[in-house]
């Protein structure tokens, strides 16, 4: 998988129309550019490049980037950290409060509750995420003077009580991405588990209805859930890019933003293979849960 | 259709008539700036204000809304296109085809999408054009898994086996018999992909990545209206609201036309 985000990527860049050579000015000679070209070994098949990139690659080599000339990997390490704060804590939020919203709205199926609960999920899946933090930071930064409207700590004060007080606001934006999906996703799980025929044995029985729900029910309704919020993770690290935008948050997708703004080849790919490195390893960690939820997935 | 879905589509229908008349009844051109007017609120000359150059804000929201509903139609029909191609041909050849080009789709999915908006953009640039394409070459999985799963299903049934011991040759079984059937699930998928579409292109135009100013899009008209967010908080309501009613109209009449077009989700 990131063998193939990453060939993607680096045949695109290279072989398409103004790729990286293009980058040089026009008011370079001829001369210089060929040295230009040689330098950066441009002039050799891409195919072969690849390889050498891929070598380097393995190495936690990513090249250089031409804005600023510092390594790749370096640059993209110092963002890592405050895009999975981020986007873990969106990811948690979703989970947190999206399965219990579908778990209502299961139970309450066809009540008014329902209808508001998906309402509000419809509206959330339609709502830009970037106009949502624009709205977000009028209400909570502009006009009650509660949460901060950017950055990851003020300069004055660097506790933890700051940091997650300029969480707060990128995080909602982000989560309202998924949110409302693993909310859908819980619900018709668990509409249809609650069908089930070892349901109403477990009600006739005598069992309580929460007793019911919680060891019954909703741990097999979640199993589909799991593999749904997997399938979510690469939408919610796309998200990233416009959430840190809107509040100036220093994580990776600002600097695919950069990158792609200054046409920085070698970061963009880099960038690239990274985040899709991040979603292969949440994918795998989605699937241990699975085996964990799941005992009958333990024995295979 | 169940109710929603037909308010949807009252309000789909009443954005695509303001996009087609309103810049012809609307005559302040978007791109006329007015300096002494600047952010300006509501008057009798500019009901909804004016922008920081003292442009007027429904003009832009008209002329703006012919922008982004057709790019987002346009990236639709580009990621139909690629999706049917790729979902119909794995479905009906099968084999190393099927394999490849399902195991393609997989791999497409499972990449965060707007990091290679990003590459693609680094490399071609901006343009509505390079837009539509890159919003359609990204989002055309989910329409090829669909057909793919259509093919399959109807390629064993037995209008298409008697068609076919009847002599009728590949791409017309594919075209004639096979692909019709697909058409409900397509339009759902069509519907649905128009949403995804308008949100990608004002995410895009918003970081200066996509529909270039002065061409409004309302996307592009929150790209300014954040610097004013503290005097006038009014630019940025009204495109997002925009954006909003419309991406949820569309997802709505989705929703509606499948549960009407889907006889086994009816109930």
């Amino acid at each position: 998988m990131i063998v193939f985000a990453s060939a993607l990527t680096f045949f695109f860049v290279n072989l398409a129309p103004g790729g990286p050579a293009s980058i040089m000015r026009f008011d370079v000679s001829p001369e210089q550019r060929e040295a230009l070209i040689r330098l950066m070994g441009l002039d050799r098949p891409v195919p072969q490049r690849y390889i050498e990139w891929l070598a380097g690659a393995l190495h936690g080599d990513l090249g250089t980037s031409l804005l600023t000339n510092e390594p790749v990997t370096g640059r993209i390490a110092d963002r890592l950290p405050n895009t999975l704060t981020l986007a873990g804590s969106a990811l948690l939020i979703s989970i947190v409060l999206g399965i219990p919203i579908g778990v209502v709205q299961a139970v309450r199926r066809g009540k008014p509750i329902d209808h508001l609960l998906s309402l509000v999920s419809a509206i959330g899946l339609s709502v830009p995420v970037f106009w949502l933090g624009i709205v977000l930071i009028l209400v909570f930064a502009v006009s009650l003077h509660v949460l901060p409207s950017a950055g990851v700590t003020s300069v004055s004060s660097d506790t933890f009580g700051d940091r997650l007080a300029h969480l707060v606001l990128p995080a909602i934006a982000l989560a309202t991405t998924i949110l409302p999906t693993v909310a859908r996703f819980t619900r018709s799980s668990m509409i249809e588990v609650l069908h089930e025929d070892y349901v109403r044995t477990a009600t006739s029985k005598g069992l309580r209805p929460r007793t019911v729900m919680m060891r019954h029910a909703l741990r097999n309704a979640l199993i589909p859930v799991v593999s749904a919020i997997g399938a979510l993770v690469p939408r919610l690290i796309g998200g990233t890019v416009v959430t840190e935008a809107v509040f100036g948050w220093p994580g990776m997708g600002r600097l695919a933003l950069e990158a792609a703004q200054g046409r920085d080849y070698p970061l963009v790919t880099g960038l690239t293979v990274v985040v899709a490195a991040i979603a292969v390893v949440a994918t795998l960690l989605v699937d241990l849960a699975y085996t964990r939820i799941d005992p009958r997935l333990r024995l295979a | 259709m169940n109710r929603l879905g037909f308010a949807a589509l009252i309000v789909l229908a009443t954005v695509a008539a303001f996009a087609v008349a309103g810049p012809v009844l609307w005559t302040i051109p978007p791109e006329a700036t007015d300096a002494i007017h600047g952010l300006a609120g509501p008057s009798s000359v500019h009901p909804l204000g004016t922008d920081e150059l003292g442009r007027d804000m429904l003009s832009r929201l008209l002329h703006g809304s012919r922008v982004t509903l057709l790019v987002g139609l346009a990236a639709m029909l580009a990621a139909i296109v690629i999706g049917v191609l790729v979902g119909a041909v794995a479905g009906f050849k099968g084999g190393w085809i099927d394999g490849a080009l399902m195991r393609f789709t997989d791999a497409m999915l499972a990449v965060p999408a707007f990091f290679f908006i990003l590459v693609v953009i680094t490399v071609l640039g901006t343009g509505v054009g390079t837009l539509i394409l890159v919003i359609g070459a990204l989002s055309w999985m989910p329409v090829a898994r669909v057909v793919y799963g259509e093919t399959l299903r109807w390629k064993t049934a037995e209008f298409v086996v008697a068609a076919e011991s009847l002599g009728v040759a590949g791409p017309r079984l594919l075209l004639r018999h096979i692909l019709p059937q697909a058409i409900p699930s397509l339009i759902v998928s069509a519907t649905l992909g128009v949403a995804f579409a308008i949100l990608t292109e004002s995410a895009l135009s918003y970081l200066g990545l996509g529909v270039q100013p002065p061409l409004p899009s309302w996307g592009n008209m929150l790209q300014r209206a954040q610097l004013y967010v503290f005097t006038a908080p009014a630019l940025a309501i009204y495109p997002g609201l925009a954006i909003t009613i419309v991406v949820l109209a569309f997802n709505f009449l989705g929703d509606g036309l499948r549960d009407a077009l889907d006889p086994r989700r009816r109930r």
